[in-house]
């Protein structure tokens, strides 16, 4: 790796004056699961890593079913998972960071950084975006909100600005009578990268759906919001043959390509497959029945 | 261009060093403080060997950076015999053959030893997931998974009731 310089700041105000310092050329250091290899592999000539795990604002993990949850930027998945409570509120949530690599990697880890490197695999991003996740990000300049569904803009690319920070993401409190969940297709039976993955969430009323949203991993050069897969179900009867048309809508919205994971043709049909089986968890995770 | 000074403790000692902030842990513990226990095999997080646990969770020391342990406490493959005896997860990795050429074994007893220290019973399925990050390319896992399971039993019958 070539040489960089090393900056731990203990403070926001700190940091946003490093990122300041050194426009363009400092990257924010997290778990470094995958800046590092980027790093080494030369796809990243940053000269300054401003590591910001020492920030409380960024290491936040708070819950209350009024507020919701608030989850600081640099927060690893163990620390997740490890929470009863954030574990019991948000399980979709936790099927996706107990999956991002192995144990040791989610020692590390972070949600912050999953949906930073914007990778249209990752894991954790269809989760944020089926749970309606505002991401809170802030610069010198100020401070405002990406919807989680706007932040991943092109593979490997996110909507942050030089000088811009990820802080921390603000999950909605789960309502009533609702549920959701992320499951992907993997080859093997763990450590691998998503060949598709659906993150879903339902809300039940009355025997029909009154809000539903849908997103999809690795079909498209971002994680996907297909909004269109969750609107066929918002009015329906919770019912198989209202999920079979959100399963059709997913695999209509997906753009995927050929490569050496699978055929777009194959992931297109994944897609209404993962749609199906996520949205009948999700059913269940809000005490409903089909 | 300079060298950062770093404090941390390593194996229970206070243990000072002089890094380059591009180094990895990995590559501090073996070539500044020459403990070699620890393996470099990926060195991208793929393959679990240079596990070594830091501040009570494993991570692959190949993807921390060696000034990210300052204040950290970090243990590697040589802090986990006991005294001049081997722990039971050393014991039953050499008793059940859970090794031919070895450089994946000391991120496996390091990852094991964790694993069995927050479930003592883990389920075959448990030990599996929770070894996903360590690749081991002789043994086929099978003897792997059994010397786990030998050395959860004999650490429960020593554990006090």
């Amino acid at each position: 790796m070539h040489w960089v310089d090393y900056q731990r700041p203990e403070s926001l105000d700190a940091a946003l004056q490093a990122f300041a310092a050194n426009a363009g050329n400092a990257k924010a250091l997290a778990g470094g699961t995958d800046l590092l290899v980027q790093m080494r592999a030369g796809r990243c000539a940053s000269g300054v890593l401003v590591d910001i795990k020492n920030i409380p604002e960024l290491n936040e993990m708070s819950y209350s079913p009024e507020q919701g949850l608030t989850l600081g930027a640099a927060v690893p998945c163990y620390r997740i998972y490890g929470d009863k409570t954030v574990s019991a509120a948000y399980p979709a949530l936790i099927d996706a960071v107990s999956i991002i690599g192995g144990t040791q990697i989610q020692g590390r880890a972070s949600v912050g950084g999953n949906l930073c490197n914007a990778a249209p695999s990752a894991d954790v991003v269809p989760v944020l975006i089926a749970l309606g996740v505002v991401c809170k990000v802030t610069s010198a300049g100020g401070t405002r909100e990406i919807a989680a569904e706007d932040f991943c803009v092109a593979p490997g690319k996110n909507a942050l600005a030089a000088g811009e920070l990820l802080v921390s993401l603000h999950f909605p409190p789960p309502a009533l009578q609702s549920g959701a969940r992320y499951i992907r297709f993997i080859p093997r039976n763990e450590m691998d990268i998503a060949v598709a993955g659906a993150g879903v969430s339902v809300t039940l009323a009355d025997g029909r759906f009154s809000a539903a949203r849908v997103a999809l991993a690795s079909v498209a050069p971002t994680p996907l919001f297909a909004r269109e897969a969750g609107e066929a179900l918002v009015g329906r009867p919770v019912h198989a043959a209202s999920i079979a048309k959100a399963a059709a809508a997913a695999k209509a919205a997906a753009k995927p390509i050929d490569d050496m994971r699978g055929t777009a043709a194959y992931r297109r049909n994944l897609c209404a497959v993962l749609t199906r089986r996520a949205l009948e968890d999700a059913v269940a995770r809000a005490g409903g029945k089909l | 261009m300079k060298k950062t000074q770093v404090q941390t403790i390593v194996n229970g000692r206070p243990v000072e060093f002089l890094c380059e902030p591009r180094q990895s842990l990995l590559e501090v513990l073996r070539d500044n403080l020459s403990l070699t226990g620890t393996k470099e095999g990926c060195n991208d997080g793929n393959c679990g060997a240079c596990t070594v646990e830091m501040d009570g969770r494993i991570v692959p020391s190949c993807l921390v950076l060696g000034v990210e342990a300052e204040g950290a406490q970090i243990v590697t493959i040589e802090g986990i015999a006991l005294g001049s005896g081997l722990h039971e997860v050393q014991k039953a990795f050499l008793e059940g053959a859970a090794l031919q050429c070895g450089v994946c074994t000391p991120g496996f007893i390091v990852a094991t030893k964790a694993l069995l220290e927050q479930n003592p019973n883990p389920t075959e399925h448990e030990i599996r997931f929770w070894l996903a990050n360590n690749l081991c390319r002789c043994t086929g896992y099978d003897k792997i998974v059994r010397s786990v399971q030998a050395a959860a039993c004999r650490l429960q019958e020593e554990a006090p009731a």
